[in-house]
């Protein structure tokens, strides 16, 4: 099937390309490939909801945008630069203006919450900042997540929500225009996983970042689509339609099946795609 | 046939090209002095319980041996000369590889192992640091620093074992025990007893850094990299070991 082009939400051609996947395949050995012929194109500040199924290559599309995996064909454009053959080292530059937070948050375990949020601030050869202003930079992207209080601890004093939140912190702290999210809500209580979605709405809403968030639970890109991080309340007041740009995606087995705003999704009569959409319902439905 | 042998020979690609990232980035910057410092803490202090224990009592063990093979001869006195020229030529360097690859390599291999099942190496790449940079090369020169000094104090610990049994069980005197400690070895007993362990520290941290950066399929995976770590450099470090020996034999004839 293919990607229905469908009310593909505000989108304006004048706004820049952040991400760009022309034609890429991902395949590792003889296996099928994870990612088929996958095109797409993120512009600037969009927020796209990628929903699939588990093994659908979800956060295999996310690393190989990152330039931790490479595919066997087609190109990949970051920034609107063909980076599908640069070498590590030159990738190091670029990484440094994209954010990843990862599935299991991936926090080094040898350091303290300060330091993981630091790190790319030390290691990003691409970021200059003086020693006496980091300090206040991590003390700031904590309190972003409101986690400054466990500055001192180490990822495994912390739980799985916080982790998550100085994960956050972590990859925002260098101030990225492009941000990746994968399964930000992934094995999280519902509570949890509404704070989790706060913070990126946040972000998102604060510094008008772009975003790819990959997830399962279509009930965080309804939240994505719909809400707006209200700064004087802290809470998330719902919105018109128009007033985000969000992009749905849907993968099925390496293959995008759908790409196209949210009216799109809800009407669309693939089974796949419905399954996404209806089975919140249904949970809600049922009291869950 | 050759679809079987696919498999092996790119895994020795890839370790010889891990390898190569590894020396070449001794060279290169950044250096992480901070984590070599660590690493040689974590492997020199960290191992010197093992060494001491395993050199002493192979130390005894072997002028028990020794000792009673010269008993016939009446030549017990020349146990010193044999426990020594062993010891450094040989057993010094190859049992402290051992050990340390037991404690090291397998230490080694969970610990990159479990980085990489949970995305922290990914992680590592993502926030501008090269794995190989940071992991690899520290600990990499850290064993290289610190083999060859666990090998001395084995050396030394297993002397020291070897002379109380002699003067325990065949009545040694201690002087002489010494002496003839002493006057065995030649300088390039000791280019040997030191450049011996200085290769198989390559074979100890790399094969832990290759099998835990290449760790897949979660705990399960981490265990079996553990082990694959430490069976693989037992067997380079005895491999090694004849090729070495035949080398430093043929050097010692010129």
């Amino acid at each position: 099937m293919t990607p229905e082009p469908n009310n593909p939400g505000p989108a304006v051609p004048s706004r820049k390309s952040l991400l760009r996947f022309e034609n890429v395949t991902v395949a590792f050995g003889a296996d099928p490939p994870v990612l088929n012929d996958l095109s797409f194109d993120v512009r600037e500040g969009e927020t796209r909801i990628i929903l699939g199924a588990a093994g659908s290559g979800k956060t295999v599309l996310l690393k190989t945008a990152m330039g931790l995996i490479h595919p066997v064909s087609g190109r990949v454009f970051l920034f609107d630069e063909d980076v599908t053959d640069k070498s590590e080292h030159d990738m190091f530059n670029i990484r440094a203006r994209i954010g990843m937070l990862f599935q299991e948050s991936a926090l080094f375990d040898s350091m303290t919450v300060a330091q993981n949020v630091a790190y790319p601030l030390l290691n990003q050869k691409a970021i200059v900042m003086p020693r006496d202003q980091m300090e206040p930079a991590v003390r700031k992207s904590l309190s972003f997540v409101e986690l400054e209080h466990t500055m001192d601890k180490y990822p495994s004093e912390l739980s799985g929500g916080m982790r998550r939140r100085v994960a956050i912190a972590r990859a925002v702290v260098t101030n990225p225009p492009l941000l990746l999210y994968d399964s930000p809500t992934a094995g999280l209580d519902p509570v949890t996983a509404h704070t989790i979605m706060a913070l990126i709405l946040k972000e998102r809403d604060a510094n008008n970042t772009t975003a790819l968030v990959v997830t399962h639970r279509y009930q965080d890109g309804n939240l994505i689509a719909n809400f707006r991080y209200n700064p004087s309340s802290g809470c998330l007041d719902p919105v018109g339609s128009d007033g985000t740009k969000t992009i749905f995606m849907v993968m099925k087995e390496g293959r995008l099946v759908f790409e196209g705003g949210q009216a799109g999704l809800e009407a669309c009569a693939d089974s796949y795609v419905a399954k996404f959409v209806k089975q919140p319902e249904a949970e809600a439905a049922q009291g869950w | 046939m050759l679809d079987a042998l696919k498999g092996p020979v790119q895994a020795l690609q890839d370790f010889y090209e891990l390898a190569g990232r590894a020396i070449r980035n001794v060279f290169r910057k950044p250096h992480y002095v901070d984590d070599i410092l660590l690493q040689m803490e974590a492997i020199g202090v960290g191992s010197l319980p093992i060494i001491l224990l395993t050199g002493f009592f192979s130390g005894i063990v072997m002028a028990m041996q020794m000792g009673r093979g010269l008993q016939d001869y009446g030549q017990t006195g020349r146990t010193g000369q044999f426990v020594s020229l062993i010891l450094v030529r040989e057993l010094g360097p190859v049992l402290t590889a051992v050990m340390v690859a037991g404690q090291n390599s397998s230490g080694i291999a969970s610990e990159l192992g479990s980085m990489k099942v949970t995305e922290q190496i990914d992680a590592m790449r993502a926030l501008g640091t090269d794995p190989d940079q940071k992991l690899v090369t520290p600990r990499m020169i850290a064993t290289a620093l610190m083999l060859p000094c666990l090998t001395v104090i084995d050396d030394f610990v297993g002397m020291l074992g070897g002379g109380i049994t002699a003067k325990a069980l065949f009545a040694v005197p201690t002087s002489q025990y010494w002496s003839t400690v002493w006057h065995a070895l030649v300088w390039s007993d000791v280019g040997q007893g030191l450049t011996k362990p200085f290769v198989y520290s390559f074979a100890v941290s790399l094969s832990g850094c290759y099998y835990g950066l290449r760790t897949t399929g979660g705990t399960q995976g981490v265990g079996r990299a553990t082990t694959q770590a430490v069976v693989t450099a037992s067997i380079i470090i005895f491999v090694l070991d004849v090729f070495l020996g035949r080398i430093f034999l043929w050097i010692s004839q010129l």
